[in-house]
């Protein structure tokens, strides 16, 4: 059961929270000028990585608002948080120990 | 023959409180003070039960919670508790306790007989005997083992208890209250740190309680006392007992189960909490969970009179119980000869000390031999006499790292035989919270590597097993873990503490048979609670299982409510010795909560019934259960689903509803329907991203239905929309679906589309809805909206006006759901009751009638309109459900297009919307049923679709039906057959629009 800090509210438990996947998936400017391969590739693709891993966090029985998550997948250790829109911060790959 | 020993200064039973309860119908006594464990071996009774896979007698092992063998049924009242350990159930006056696992009882029991078949029980038994045909399972297989192998019964009504939740946040949580965590909290709670120090046991103490030690010059049940009492005294300090932390998470998230009233006699445990689970979120953790001793692998250990020495301590020290008179103690170790020692000092006769080292010379060695001890060095016992109830061992000398034995045995009598193979850390909280372990050659057994959260380790859990280490470390535990919480106090702590050398320990994990292991019929137990032997073990490795992950699963150990407690290091010690790799190099399997097992009523604690969810109720709802409606559940919300009159059937309600709708008018309870208000100035552009069709053209005024899909280009809500002005929007999506809706919104302009300026609120809850259908609602509108212009040019169908309605500002929609004349009267939610009730007295002159959910899903069905969710299922494009009409060709992009040219979703054998007559206008197609297109067609025969809507409709007089078949858009006229259980029904594929295909009924 994660701790996750909402950057608007501050720390608050898991069952707050719902999941939203990889971070940073742009959906295409121009879905129509894909292909079915690159298209595809943007629905259904997704990293599964073992350490490190930005995903996308909403505080849906909170502020509602959406943000990013650095979280490692392995300790569940959360390296970092910070808001939509903003680039994920450098870190060393899978977070400190 | 009690075997209850004159009062002792260090017993902790309370002589002033005898007790009295029954163990499989026979009457026995005890102290308050007691556990069903000691008080049973205070009366000499030692075979509790039998083992689960070969009915072997089983008798007390150990004396907590890593008890393998005793489990006992529990009367509680009215109930019954399968499966408690009587090592960790509290005496109380009038328990009633029963073996489990006996047919039909302990002395006699019928599948003992298993123990003669023993063979076929090995490893894999379950895995071998009962695989094929499946059926077997069910109807044999099953039943038999379940009754066989018992294990108590489930209670057959549901729990009456209460059980309830706590959240809490702590500086320091401490698991475990021995020495070490005793310390520790003293420590922290000094400095000032919110602490919670949880034990499982009845008091503080932990393993001091069976061992007479001095620290600080008082005697350690004085200093234990004093302890608790100063801890007592600190106001941050919180103190569970009888609270077992069964659970270890990320980021210390830990859950604890206490209880509360178990150890109280049944009347007094009436209206008060049984049990609660505590949620604790702690900036440090403190695991001070001590160790568990270890069996010795040899054969027969698992005979009833068979104990762990410690435990045998215990139950002298603690409890003032002898637990035989006659004892033969059989180790590896030093540190068990003090249990030789208090047994003797506590009158028992010591027959031998068996030793399996062949230089053991500590300082206890020296004490036991100088009592006068006989000790038998570089030998072991190698089988034991007596089923229910040891009476010889046959010891016999034995050579290193030899596989079998070839010396003569000696018998000894005796009717206690203690064994030590030594002590393993309590890793199990630790290994759950992701840690990893590691092996200590010296005193062979594993610890916590680093830690993985913020905790710290303190005492017989680093295998520091001394009490004046356990101190020292729980002290500095304690003051470090409030350092960093904040809290500044003493830095260390020093006690002065006589007790005996701990010793040396040398490995020695299996006692050789008279052959190798695995081809002899000796059993050598390792897991008691399985019944797995040495031998399953060995014949798993023969078998091709290396991994030891892959054996616990294969031979169980390690397995059930005891999570391999006593068993674990064995079996991988075991496994290492005949894979001839290193312990370390074999790992160790995964300890997974619960540490010990947690009834479901804790868990579920009050979130029961009416409080497992949220129940939502419209404003109209007192009115519908007093019209003595039937409801249907959709989402939280509570719906009218029909209303019965007397003597009507569901069916005779539908019809009559429907009829009402189609002939004159009907009234629904709109008011679930998800509203959600969305503005901004780029409201338009935002929706026709959203929408399947375009908005930007939709006059302030108008409404418009849309589609919603996902990027995959499947449907997953739909509803109308009405323009409330420029940037205004008012959205309406399924009832079941308005919070994901709303977040599907907040996603895409919070993650995608930042740039829109675009606000959602919903406002399902301000608004109460009134759906009026039928030919004769307009009729009933004016009469109560008489300043609207209800003319069709006026109010044409898809607009909205605001106005009064009833005394009432209302918004009134005039859209259609059932295909008839319809308004949609929407008022802030407070007036819901007022206008509904207006709309019931006005519309009494033209027999105005309430219909539910159900009749609204007939009327809408026999206009071929969908309802998500059940013409849909998440793998449904617009297209499959024959409405290209609202996709939009002309927008260069909105979620979900491009998808729609991927070669899945242009396939033209996808599952279609299509309407079906069954041939018999009486039979109704069960909704779920799969179609084929040949009905002779071999089985497993393809499959070509499913019903999704069925229903008698009264105003075709016959049934109609949904459904999604392959390429049905193009199979219009076709046949299709539902093979139903004892018959297969026969349908025509037709249109969807069953009634009014023109749509000429809108206008009224
Ligand atoms: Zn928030």
């Amino acid at each position: 059961m994660l701790n996750i800090e909402c950057p608007w509210c501050g720390e608050r438990h898991e069952t707050e929270f719902h999941y939203g996947g990889e971070a940073h998936i742009a959906r295409p400017e121009s879905p129509e000028a894909l292909s079915d391969e690159e298209w595809a590739d943007f629905l259904f693709m997704r990293k599964n990585s073992k350490g490190l891993f930005f995903e996308r966090w909403c505080h849906s029985n909170g502020c509602r608002r959406w943000f990013n998550v650095a979280r490692n997948t392995v300790t569940h250790e959360i390296v970092a948080v910070y808001k939509m829109g903003e680039k994920p911060p450098s870190l060393v790959k899978g977070g400190k120990s | 023959m009690s075997r209850r020993l004159q009062p002792d200064s260090t017993e902790r039973i309370n002589r002033q409180k005898p007790l009295r309860f029954t163990f499989n119908g026979k009457n026995y006594r005890g102290y308050e003070g007691d556990t069903l464990a000691s008080a049973l071996l205070a009366n000499d009774v030692h075979l509790l039960g039998r083992s689960f896979k070969y009915h072997r007698p089983r008798g007390i092992v150990a004396a907590g919670a890593e008890e393998p063998n005793s489990m006992v049924q529990l009367a509680r009242g009215a109930e019954t508790e399968p499966n408690i350990r009587a090592t960790q159930i509290s005496l109380f006056e009038g328990l009633e306790a029963a073996s489990v696992n006996v047919w039909p009882n302990v002395e006699y029991d019928i599948s003992a007989v298993n123990g003669l078949f023993a063979k076929i029980f090995t490893a894999g038994f379950y895995n071998k005997t009962f695989m094929w045909p499946k059926s077997f399972w069910m109807k044999l297989y099953e039943p038999v083992i379940r009754r066989a192998a018992g294990w108590g019964k489930a209670p057959t009504t549901s729990d009456p208890d209460i059980y309830d939740h706590m959240h809490v946040h702590a500086d320091v949580m401490i698991v475990g209250a021995g020495p070490s965590g005793l310390s520790a909290a003293l420590q922290a709670g000094r400095a000032g740190a919110r602490v919670i120090l949880v034990d499982e046991q009845a008091e503080l103490g932990g393993s001091l309680l069976g061992l007479k030690r001095e620290i600080d010059g008082k005697a350690s049940g004085d200093w234990i006392e004093a302890a608790a009492k100063e801890l007592q005294g600190i106001p941050e300090v919180t103190v569970l007992t009888r609270s077992t932390a069964f659970g270890y998470y990320d980021q210390n998230y830990l859950c604890v189960l206490e209880q509360k009233t178990d150890h109280l006699p049944l009347a007094e445990r009436k209206g008060r909490v049984r049990q609660r689970v505590w949620h604790v979120r702690a900036k440090n953790v403190i695991l001070a969970t001590g160790a568990h001793e270890r069996p010795l692998v040899f054969a027969d250990n698992d005979r009833p009179g068979v104990m762990l020495a410690g435990a045998v301590q215990t139950y002298v020290n603690r409890y003032g119980v002898l637990p035989g008179k006659r004892m033969v103690l059989f180790t590896n170790n030093d540190g068990a000869y003090e249990a030789a020692l208090d047994m003797q000092a506590a009158g028992a006769q010591i027959a031998a000390i068996i030793d399996c080292r062949e230089d053991a010379s500590g300082p206890l060695v020296q004490t036991a031999t100088d009592a006068g001890i006989k000790i038998l060095q570089g030998h072991a016992i190698t089988g034991v006499k007596g089923t229910k109830r040891a009476k010889a061992v046959e010891v016999r000398r034995i050579q290193k790292g030899a596989k079998v034995f070839t010396s003569a045995a000696q018998e000894i009598d005796c009717d206690l035989v203690a064994m030590s193979g030594g002590w393993s850390p309590v890793v199990h909280l630790f290994s759950q919270s992701q840690g990893k372990l590691e092996y200590i050659e010296e005193k062979a057994c594993f610890v916590p590597g680093s830690p993985v959260q913020k905790q710290i380790f303190a005492g017989s859990i680093n295998a520091s097993f001394g009490l004046q280490a356990c101190l020292k470390e729980g002290a500095k535990a304690g003051a470090e873990a409030a350092k960093d919480a904040g809290f500044e106090g003493e830095g260390s702590a020093s006690f002065k503490v006589q007790e005996p050398a701990e010793g040396s320990i040398e490995p020695f994990w299996i006692v050789p048979g008279g052959r190798p292991i695995g081809e002899g019929p000796a059993k050598h137990f390792v897991d008691f609670q399985n019944d797995s032997t040495a031998a399953d073990i060995e014949l798993a490795t023969r078998e091709g299982f290396e991994s030891v992950e892959h054996i616990k699963r294969y031979t169980l150990t390690g397995f059930g409510t005891d999570q391999g407690k006593t068993s674990n290091i064995n079996a991988l010690a075991i496994l290492s010795g005949i894979l001839d790799k290193p312990i370390p190099k074999v790992g160790t399997t995964t300890f997974r909560p619960p540490y010990t097992p947690v009834s479901y009523g804790a868990l579920a604690g009050r979130n029961l019934k009416d409080w497992s969810d949220p129940i939502r109720l419209t404003s109209i709802h007192d009115w519908h259960v007093e019209a003595g409606a039937e409801f249907e559940n959709v989402g939280q919300w509570k719906r009218p689903w029909y209303y019965p009159k007397a003597g009507e059937d569901m069916q005779a309600s539908l019809n009559r509803e429907c009829r009402a709708v189609r002939q004159s008018v009907g009234v629904l309870d709109a008011s679930t329907l998800g509203k959600i208000d969305i503005r901004g100035k780029d409201a338009a552009e935002f929706l026709n991203r959203i929408y399947t069709n375009a908005w930007s053209k939709l006059g302030v005024g108008r409404v418009r239905y849309g589609l919603m899909c996902h990027e995959d280009g499947m449907v997953f809500d739909d509803g109308t929309t009405a323009r409330l002005a420029e940037d205004r929007f008012l959205m309406t999506t399924t009832s079941g679906n308005a919070a994901i809706v709303l977040d599907w919104l907040e996603e895409y302009l919070q993650t995608e589309w930042p740039e829109l300026e675009v606000y959602c609120t919903s406002v399902t809850e301000q608004w109460t809805t009134v759906s009026i259908a039928g030919p004769k609602s307009r009729e009933l509108l004016k009469k109560i909206a008489p300043d609207m212009d209800l003319s069709n040019d006026a109010f044409p169908f898809m607009s909205f006006q605001e106005g009064d309605v009833a005394g009432l500002q209302a918004r009134v929609f005039r859209i259609s759901f059932t295909g008839e004349l319809s308004y949609e009267i929407n008022v802030p939610w407070t007036s819901g009751k007022a206008l509904w009730e207006a709309v019931m007295e006005a519309g009494a002159e033209f027999d105005i009638t309430p219909y539910g959910t159900e009749s609204m899903h007939v009327l809408r069905a026999e206009k071929g309109f969908i309802i998500v969710g059940q013409e849909t299922d998440g793998t449904t494009t617009p297209q499959d459900l024959g409405m290209d009409w609202i996709v939009s060709k002309k927008k260069p992009d909105f979620i979900g297009k491009r998808s729609y040219t991927r070669e899945d979703t242009a396939r033209e054998d996808r599952k279609q919307l299509v309407g079906l007559l069954t041939e018999n206008p009486a039979e109704i197609l069960p909704e779920g049923a799969q179609l084929v297109f040949d009905k002779e067609a071999a089985v497993p025969m393809p499959m070509v679709g499913h019903v999704t809507s069925s229903y008698y409709s009264a105003t075709l007089g016959r049934s109609i039906a949904l459904a999604l078949v392959k390429g049905g858009h193009g199979k219009q006229g076709g046949t299709v057959y539902a093979p139903l259980k004892n018959r297969t029904l026969t349908a025509e594929i037709v249109d969807p629009v069953f009634y009014d295909k023109e749509g000429e009924k809108l206008n009224g």
